[in-house]
């Protein structure tokens, strides 16, 4: 797939732009400060409602504005759509579908599908747990949007659980004070329902991700890994397959166990300990973990695998939409592909990295770089040149 | 802090439902601001309201007299209480004309986000309504939402020692909203399709 037209209004640092694309590479150069992520941020915005670089919505509408509009005309085979997303910061965000009536922001994720490399990236390794769940969770959205109703209900399941230990907490340092528990174990029951179904979800998405990461980090530094995975679960491992009840069942019932076992302690501490909430993404290189242990480069290379082991899967996954002959296994492309951007990553890069990637990404259907400089962008990516400067995106060759 | 009257109006505000300390000083300075006789009539309307109207001794259902319209109907099934959150909840099913029983209102769901326990809900009203063994149907139609589903859950297992028949409106109803908000044509199919609810 790819975007044909992107236009903003008073998204982070532009009152107004419009700029049409084409597929293939597309390179958005100008100096520092000048708005190239911000473009590129938008496109990830209409991917996947959230930014790489910040959690909340504010910083994205421009200041002292009230709310950002962004549009993308997404091209699938012969098919287009134009998504159209409204941002309230404080409020309930609006989007629509090829003018449609409004939809739930949510009925977008799905249709424009990105994989988004940026210098953030290096937290994936370097940073904390948090950083590595909202890589999972955002790729098993990915592969099936359905997924992000259940992380929604999830964590509006988690609040009001904590609320209701915190309360419990409360009571008792008032001495005397009695809380009623008598929910306690409602929540738990509908806690471990969308809690199990994400669980099921991430450790699927790790068993498959597992070699393709290997394969992306011997491509990218040969000789240097082997790049391991491994999926950290404050609820127990997952029953062997081949026992009786569907994946979900099975970690629900593993969760709804751990809750029992960590009753007594979240009644003193106020907050629930087990859960995806709390569950972490080992990464390795050669026997080591990689947290504490590899090197820059080493865990810049990392990183990047985890990026291009996601663009591998939802490549590979990608449904074909209707008036497309179905793609053969190792050639051509599948319509689903999703968009590549690669916001400022290869002056990063060693000379030798900057090359294995560049050779990587370069046969995507649609490729997104920014640099500062032109001659940061790596000379197989050979496509349309933008300039950025002072607000204005103007195609230059 | 506010001096006094202010304060006192604004931490009145804020012990309204949805209603956060920002709000209530927003809307406690729109007050302030506003028109002598625009203050009179709400006043006026928020002292007329609850001199006027009542809640059904029965089911909790807002009436003008001791029980409400449909508690006072012979007509209306008495096996059958269908238990909604809110007396708006018993208009929109009124609505679909599917339902012949009686209601419960509950008064909310179980958030505790917002401090809202079983205690503050009409249940222990409710278990008293059952305790007869008259009532041998029971529909839990509370809001197709986390705190509605959570409250529903919490009414099966309570009332699971009775052995009566306890439902849950059928799927369908749009997720995560307000049971009100369903038109007609839907709320009454799922109605119609309510399921056993196993706890
Ligand atoms: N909400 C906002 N309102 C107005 N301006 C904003 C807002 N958010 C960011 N900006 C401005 O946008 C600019 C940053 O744009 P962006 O991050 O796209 O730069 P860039 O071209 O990618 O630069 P670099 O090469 O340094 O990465 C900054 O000057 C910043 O002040
Ligand atoms: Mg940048
Ligand atoms: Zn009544």
């Amino acid at each position: 797939m790819y975007i044909s037209h992107l236009s903003l209004a008073d998204f982070r640092s532009y009152p107004r732009v419009e700029v049409a694309l084409d597929p293939g590479v597309t390179a958005l150069i100008g100096p520092n400060g000048q708005g190239k992520t911000n473009l590129v941020e938008a496109v990830g915005y209409l991917a996947t409602l959230g930014s790489h670089r910040v959690s909340g919505d504010g910083p994205l509408v421009r200041h002292g504005a009230e709310r950002a509009v962004l549009r993308g005309a997404v091209v699938a085979g012969d098919r287009s759509r134009l998504l159209e997303l409204e941002i309230n910061p404080g409020r309930a965000n609006r989007a629509r579908i090829n003018r449609s009536a409004q939809v739930r922001p949510r009925d977008l994720l799905g249709i424009l599908r990105t994989v988004l490399f940026a210098p953030e990236d290096l937290a994936l390794v370097k940073g904390d747990p948090a950083e590595r769940r909202r890589f999972l969770d955002e790729l098993v959205v990915a592969r099936s949007p359905r997924m992000a109703g259940v992380r929604g209900d999830y964590e509006r399941v988690l609040k009001q659980r904590n609320a209701l230990l915190k309360s419990a907490v409360w009571a008792r340092r008032a001495r005397g004070g009695r809380v009623d528990l008598s929910t306690l174990d409602v929540w738990d029951q509908h806690l471990a329902r969308a809690g199990g179904e994400l669980l099921a979800a991430r450790w699927d998405l790790v068993a498959t991700l597992q070699p393709l990461v290997g394969k992306a980090y011997e491509q990218l530094a040969p000789g240097g890994g082997p790049a391991t995975l491994e999926y950290r679960g404050t609820a127990g491992e997952p029953a062997p397959a081949g026992a009786p009840g569907s994946g979900r069942e099975r970690f629900e019932s593993a969760l709804l166990a751990a809750l029992g076992e960590a009753r007594g302690q979240e009644l003193e501490r106020g907050v629930t300990l087990v859960g995806p909430h709390r569950d972490d993404l080992l990464l390795g290189i050669g026997d080591l973990p990689a947290k504490g242990y590899a090197s820059h480069g080493e865990s810049w290379s990392l990183a990047l695998a985890l990026r291009l082991a996601s663009y591998d899967l939802l490549r590979a996954e990608s449904p074909d939409p209707p008036g497309l002959p179905p793609a053969q296994e190792g050639e051509g492309r599948r319509a689903g592909e999703p968009v590549l951007v690669l916001d400022d990553v290869f002056a990063e890069l060693d000379v030798a990295r900057r090359q294995r990637l560049a050779e990587l990404v370069a046969p995507g259907e649609q490729v997104l770089v920014t640099a500062a400089v032109p001659e940061d962008v790596p000379e197989v990516l050979v496509g349309a040149r933008f300039s950025v400067h002072g607000g204005v995106v103007e195609r230059v060759s | 802090m506010y001096e006094g009257v202010v304060q006192d109006l604004i931490d009145e505000l804020g012990r309204l439902p949805g209603v956060g300390p920002k709000s209530a000083q927003r809307i406690a300075f729109h007050i302030l601001q506003a028109d002598p006789t625009d203050v009179r009539r709400l006043a006026h309307a928020l002292t007329e309201v609850k001199a006027k109207v009542r809640f059904c001794v029965v089911c909790g259902n807002v009436a003008q007299d001791e029980r409400c319209r449909v508690c006072q109907d012979p007509r209306r099934d008495p096996a059958v209480i269908c238990v909604v959150e809110e007396s708006k909840d018993v208009v929109a099913i009124e609505r679909t004309r599917e339902f012949r029983g009686r209601y419960h209102v509950l008064g909310g769901a179980i958030s505790p986000i917002e401090g809202v326990g079983p205690d503050d809900l009409r249940i222990r009203e409710l278990l008293g309504r059952l305790a007869d063994g008259s009532v041998t149907e029971l529909i839990l139609a509370t809001d197709p939402n986390l705190e509605g589903e959570a409250t529903a859950t919490y009414l099966a297992r309570m009332v699971k020692p009775m052995g009566l028949k306890v439902t849950r409106l059928a799927s369908g109803l749009p997720v995560g909203g307000d049971l009100e908000y369903a038109d007609e044509v839907t709320l009454g199919r799922a109605f119609e399709g309510r399921r056993l609810l196993d706890v």
